[in-house]
């Protein structure tokens, strides 16, 4: 059972009251882009033992979407930050580094 | 024109708590910016409080505005006087982004009273009823049992909570389960 703090309306609650929305920070690349790139924004996701940067929904409370950096081995949650971000904040990278030295997800570190 | 009715209309049962379907209520769903000027005089003059602070809901004389979502209130105001509120409030916003919706016919609302409503509450949601953790002037959006459902106490032994209308029944049904006397826990005697 996760706990999660919705950094929208402030709640902090359990699992139930939310709902994942799959893989953060993706770059979407639509028309013009090449079948490889739509293919692997469709289907290449990450899918790591460890650190994970998820998109999650505040679905049974107000509404609004969220990122969640968490761990998927020791469901370890290291924070959650505003969607209308493009990478994770500096201080959740620090928490992460702290708990899991040489940490990598995609280009972040 | 036809008469309005409730979601269950006189549904009461008598428990550890009393569960009581409220009745008609007018609710208005208001999204906008909560820092405009005009959406704060719109909310002050159509049910006579200030915006709410995050999850708090002002109530005054029958009326009151609950916070929804960080661009959304619940205004509450007398079922009667929804259609004439919503065409001030369009007025009172036109040109400006915002979105005003009758919701009275689309939810359910119950009362609970008693002096065990807390534990009846805990029962059923995800979400800390001690005393001290949730009190009267907080809303709380969250899951009841299977369903979404807010809730909140106007003193300590009365809390009212708003669903679907289209989950009346099961709402309705939970509640009544929840409050059986037989069920009590002393969880916070
Ligand atoms: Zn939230």
């Amino acid at each position: 059972m996760l706990i999660l703090t919705c950094p929208c309306c402030g709640v902090t609650g359990e699992e139930t009251e939310f709902h994942q929305g799959g893989e953060a920070h993706l770059k979407r690349f639509g028309p013009g882009s090449s079948d490889n790139e739509f293919h692997d924004y469709l289907f290449a996701k990450e899918n790591p033992k460890g650190v994970h940067l998820e998109r999650w929904r505040h679905v049974y409370g107000c509404g609004k979407w969220f990122i969640a950096a968490r761990n998927t081995v020791t469901l370890e949650v290291y924070g959650t930050y505003s969607a209308q971000t493009t990478e994770p904040p500096k201080d959740i990278r620090d928490r992460i580094s702290a708990k899991v030295p040489g940490w990598s997800w995609r280009e972040f570190a | 024109m036809s008469d309005a009715i409730s979601a269950l209309p006189g549904a009461a049962f008598e428990g550890a708590v009393r569960v009581e379907e409220s009745g008609l209520q007018g609710m208005i769903t208001l999204r906008g910016d909560f820092g405009t000027a005009k959406l704060k005089k719109a909310v002050k003059d159509t049910v006579g409080v200030a915006i709410p602070a995050t999850r708090e809901i002002a109530q005054k004389d029958g009326r009151g505005a609950a916070w929804m979502s960080p661009d959304e209130l619940l205004l509450l105001l007398p079922y009667a006087d929804v259609t004439d509120a919503l065409g001030k409030i369009d007025k009172a916003l036109s040109g400006t982004h915002h979105l005003a919706v009758n919701v009275s016919d689309a939810r359910a609302m119950f009362r609970l009273h008693g002096a065990t409503v807390r534990e009846v509450m805990a029962k059923l949601v995800p979400v800390d009823m001690a005393p001290g953790a949730f009190a009267p002037g907080q809303i709380r959006r969250t899951r009841m049992a299977q369903i979404p459902a807010a809730f909140w106490m106007t003193d300590e032994d009365t809390v009212h909570v708003v669903c679907f209308r289209s989950v009346a029944q099961y709402a309705f049904d939970l509640l009544k389960d929840a409050a059986r006397s037989e069920g009590r826990m002393g969880l916070f005697d």
